[in-house]
Formats: structure tokens, sequence, C-alpha cells
């Protein structure tokens, strides 16, 4: 380690108080309907009076997938499912074309779950498959803490482990990026932009064997190229937080 | 079992077509049985790059609809027995694409020729990954500069994931074209050099074609510049390219190093 440089945030960011944006994942139930939508509100509506308020409180997407149903179909669907008290948080599978104003957003990248309990039922179950689970700790405390991506991450490409650290064996290009519940390692050229700590780890820390980056972030303090100390363009760099400031040094 | 290859970019205007001409060509040349095929729904060019648009009878999108045999859309080239066009349908967009029906003619295209070109349309949406959906092979075509390297990044991303090959599990093999050379303004810092496309892009190069008039000269004529001038600089850059995707292994010469008789008289102009 030759130099130290503190990066100090821009006039306006040390002066206001600083915006954090961070990551956080959640449970959301997913219902992924079929056709005829008729007969499969029936069905939705036999659930929800075998138990009042299965969906209620909790975040619901939509999961139109392979489904085929046009625009205005999908519109009286939604419609169809706040009548009955559940509200659409978002949809996943859909062309974009086919969320108009006032629709719900798209939702992408969703992860399948294990099965989420369902109420008692006796019939035989007629209900979506995909209803996700919460994770429980222990479960948690199964999975990787860690993964090692050998390949360059391409433009466009986004990489997303809440879990914990990534490690990434090429460049991060312009326009792709990372975002990490712990510190984020690239053994090649950061071009593109890296969140660490997105789940409100203020001890994680990115390392770069180049640093060439669009936006870093740490536990949602984030900082814009044209704010990062010049010195440190093309170096092989380390950051991390202090307080509300993300410092950096290169690393010999 | 033929080879398919994708010709692409992300961005538009790179050379994407050119390249398809100049290598379907190039490869042609060979005796192999070379097919080139415009995925470009909508907004053809390829017939015209090939001088073949005024034999267009029916067409990529007549074939998947059943209007016509696939042999009655193939257009055989006058001056190259083995070179093949199927051309795109200019009178209707990327819609008329089904994955089913690329799928059945890329499947057939493979049992008689040695070569199947897919000149992909620029852009990420349906036409360019439909064109590379097949494709054992790629090719990306990027002019040094920043925009375009970018895009071209974007689609080995692409190349990487959304391939019958990628969802195989099994490496799409991609070769970088760097099209547009001009060494003395890359040596100005006015473009990207060859050595920093590569440090961003990550695959290994398959030519170095030369900016050069001869090219746009070879576009107008309606002939691939393999075939209007065969010994013009874009020319053997290509042929030497094609050669490459053919599996030889043979020195990468970066234009302007070489010090050619244009190279020269440009050179002296700048200094």
């Amino acid at each position: 380690m030759v130099n130290t440089f503190f990066i100090k945030m821009t006039k306006v960011l040390t002066d206001a108080p600083t915006i954090r944006i961070k990551g956080r994942s959640f449970l959301a139930v997913v219902l992924s309907p079929d056709l005829p939508l008729d007969e499969w509100l029936v069905r939705l509506d036999d659930l929800a009076a075998r138990s009042a308020g299965f969906f209620l409180g909790r975040p619901v997407v939509l999961d139109v997938t392979d489904l085929a149903i046009d625009k205005l179909q999908l519109a009286e669907l939604v419609a169809g499912l706040g009548q009955r008290n559940v509200r659409i948080m978002g949809i996943e599978g859909a062309r974009p074309s086919m969320l108009g104003p006032g629709m719900p957003p798209l939702l992408k990248g969703g992860r399948p779950v294990s099965e989420m309990e369902q109420p008692p039922t006796e019939a035989a179950p007629t209900e979506p498959k995909q209803h996700p689970k919460k994770a429980t700790a222990q479960e948690a405390g199964s999975q990787p803490q860690s993964i090692v991506i050998n390949e360059p991450i391409r433009s466009g490409q986004s990489v997303i482990f809440p879990e914990g650290d990534v490690t990434v064996v090429g460049s991060v290009a312009s326009g792709a990026e990372i975002i990490a519940g712990g510190s984020v390692h690239i053994y090649g050229a950061l071009r593109g932009r890296v969140m660490a700590g997105s789940v409100g780890n203020s001890g994680a820390r990115i390392f770069c064997r180049k640093m060439e980056a669009e936006l870093l972030a740490i536990d949602g303090i984030y900082q814009m190229a044209e704010d990062m100390a010049p010195a440190l363009r093309g170096q092989a760099v380390q950051l991390w937080l202090e307080g509300d400031m993300i410092m950096a040094e290169t690393l010999s | 079992m033929g080879k398919v290859i994708v010709v692409t970019s992300g961005k538009g205007g790179v050379g994407k077509t050119t390249s398809t001409a100049a290598l379907g060509a190039a490869l042609a040349q060979r005796n192999e049985k070379v097919v080139v095929v415009d995925f470009d729904v909508g907004l053809r060019n390829l017939d015209l790059v090939m001088g073949a648009e005024r034999r267009v009878v029916y067409d990529m999108v007549n074939v998947i609809q059943g209007d016509a045999k696939l042999p009655q859309a193939l257009i055989r080239d006058k001056r190259l027995e083995t070179l093949f066009l199927l051309p795109a349908s200019q009178t209707r967009d990327k819609d008329a694409l089904t994955p089913e029906g690329v799928e059945w003619i890329v499947g057939e295209l493979k049992k008689y020729f040695d070569w199947i070109i897919c000149d992909s349309p620029a852009g990420i949406e349906r036409g360019a990954t439909l064109a590379m959906r097949h494709a054992d092979m790629a090719v990306v075509v990027t002019n040094p500069e920043v925009s375009s390297v970018r895009d071209s990044d974007r689609i080995i991303g692409l190349l990487d994931a959304k391939t019958l090959k990628a969802e195989r599990g099994e490496r799409m093999e991609k070769h970088l074209l760097l099209t547009r050379y001009d060494a003395n303004r890359a040596e100005r810092g006015d473009m990207l050099k060859v050595d920093d496309v590569l440090d961003i892009l990550s695959i290994p190069l398959i030519g170095i074609i030369p900016e050069s008039t001869d090219v746009l000269k070879a576009s107008n004529v309606g002939a691939p510049v393999t075939l209007a001038d065969a010994r013009s600089a874009p020319a053997l850059a290509y042929f030497d390219a094609a050669r490459r995707l053919a599996g030889e292994t043979l020195p990468i010469t970066i234009p302007g190093d070489k010090r050619s008789l244009l190279g020269k008289i440009f050179g002296r102009k700048a200094a």
C-alpha cells in the first residue's frame, strides 16, 4: 500500500444528508395463472374461501410467462385480482408492451425458493405451484457465502448475490453491474458499477486490479466516477467505508 | 453437417453485411458450399451487397409461412457456383420470423451447405436473437470506437446466454473482426488501438479490416469486396479471416504495421 487517498464526497453530498440506496430482497408469493382465466379465478376464490387473508400483507407477483394473453386480458386479470383484495406488486414474464401506465411494474431475475406451505386443502391441489417459502436462518446458513465467476462480466449483465462475497476472475465491462451482500473482488479491470454490502454491511469492501468504475457503492453510500480521485484511475485499488465516506487506497 | 456462423455486432453500421458478403465469397472461393442468410427482415441489404437485388422472388418469410419451398428462395451467385443467398423480406418486420421457422430453415440449410452465414440485424431484439440462436460460432464485428466496443460486449454476453449452444451448457466460439481500422488515426489516439479493444472484449481476434474506399466501391457495384477486387487490402484481410474461420492458424497483421504502399503514402501525409 503506497498512498492513501481520502476521497471526499462532493460538496452537495457532504452538506446535505446523503441519499442511501440499498438492495434488499423480499420473498414474494408468485401466482402463475393458467388458461382459461375465469376457471383459474374460481379456483383462487376457492382457496381464499378456505383461508381468508392468505394474500393479505404479502407481496404478490404475477407470473405470466408462457401465458398466451394480451394486454387487455392482463389488465382485466390484475383488476380481477384487485377485486379479490390481491394486490399485485409486480409482473414477471410479460412483454414490456403489455404493461401500460397504471399496471404493476415488470420484474425480472426472480429465483425460485422451495415450495411455500399452503393453507390446508382437502381437495386436489389446484393451486399454482410457485409459492415461495420464507427461507429460514438455517437454510441461509447452508447456502454458499461467496461465489467465484471465471468469466468477464459483459455490458448489460448483472450479478446479484445478496448472500455474500463476489469474486470475478476477469473484467467487469462498462454497463455491467455487480450487487453483493458482502465484498467484491475483481481480478481485472472494473469499468462498470459495483455495489458491495448491499444488504446493510458496512464492513464490505471493493477490490479491483484496475479502477475505471462508473459507480461504486458500499452499504448504500455511493460515489460516481467523476467524484473519484483521478489518481486512482487505472490503479489497483481497494475501497471501504468509514462512517458515511468511501475511502480508497491503491494496492501495491 | 454445415457450420452455422452468426455475424453480429449490436451496433448498426459497423460492417456486418459487408463482412457477411466478403467472408461468404471468400469461403466460396475455397470451393466450399456457402449460403449467406439475411436476418434483417424489413431492412434487408445483403441482396444489394451481393448484387442479387433484382433476382429476389421469394424470401425467408415466404419459406417460413409455407408460400415457397426453400430451394425456390435460394439465389445462386452469378460469379461463384458455390455461393448462395437467402434473402430477407423487405415488406415485413421481424415478428414474421418465428423461432420454429428459423430452426427448420437452419436445420435444412445445414444438410446442403458447408457454411451458413447469418447476417444479423443491429440491436438485441428478436431479429438479432433469432439470427444467433442456432449458431455454432460467432463473428463479432466491431469498429475501434467506444460505443461499438460496448455494444459488442453486450452482444457477447447474449451469445453466452441466449443461444442454443449456451443453453446446452456448451461454449460458443466467438471471434472478433475489427473493421474500419485506420492505423494512423489509432496512432493519433482518435481511435481505439487493437490492444485496447482486445483488452475490453477478451475474445480471440480473427482479422483486422483496414478502412478503405474499396469496401464502399465494392458495395456500390453489388459485389462482395473479396470478389470485386480480390487484391485490395480489405479483401486480403477478409481472405485471411476466412482461412482462420476454417481453422487455419495465421499470424495477424495489424494494417499499417506492414507499411503497405497505401499506408506509406498516408503515413507521410500525417507526419
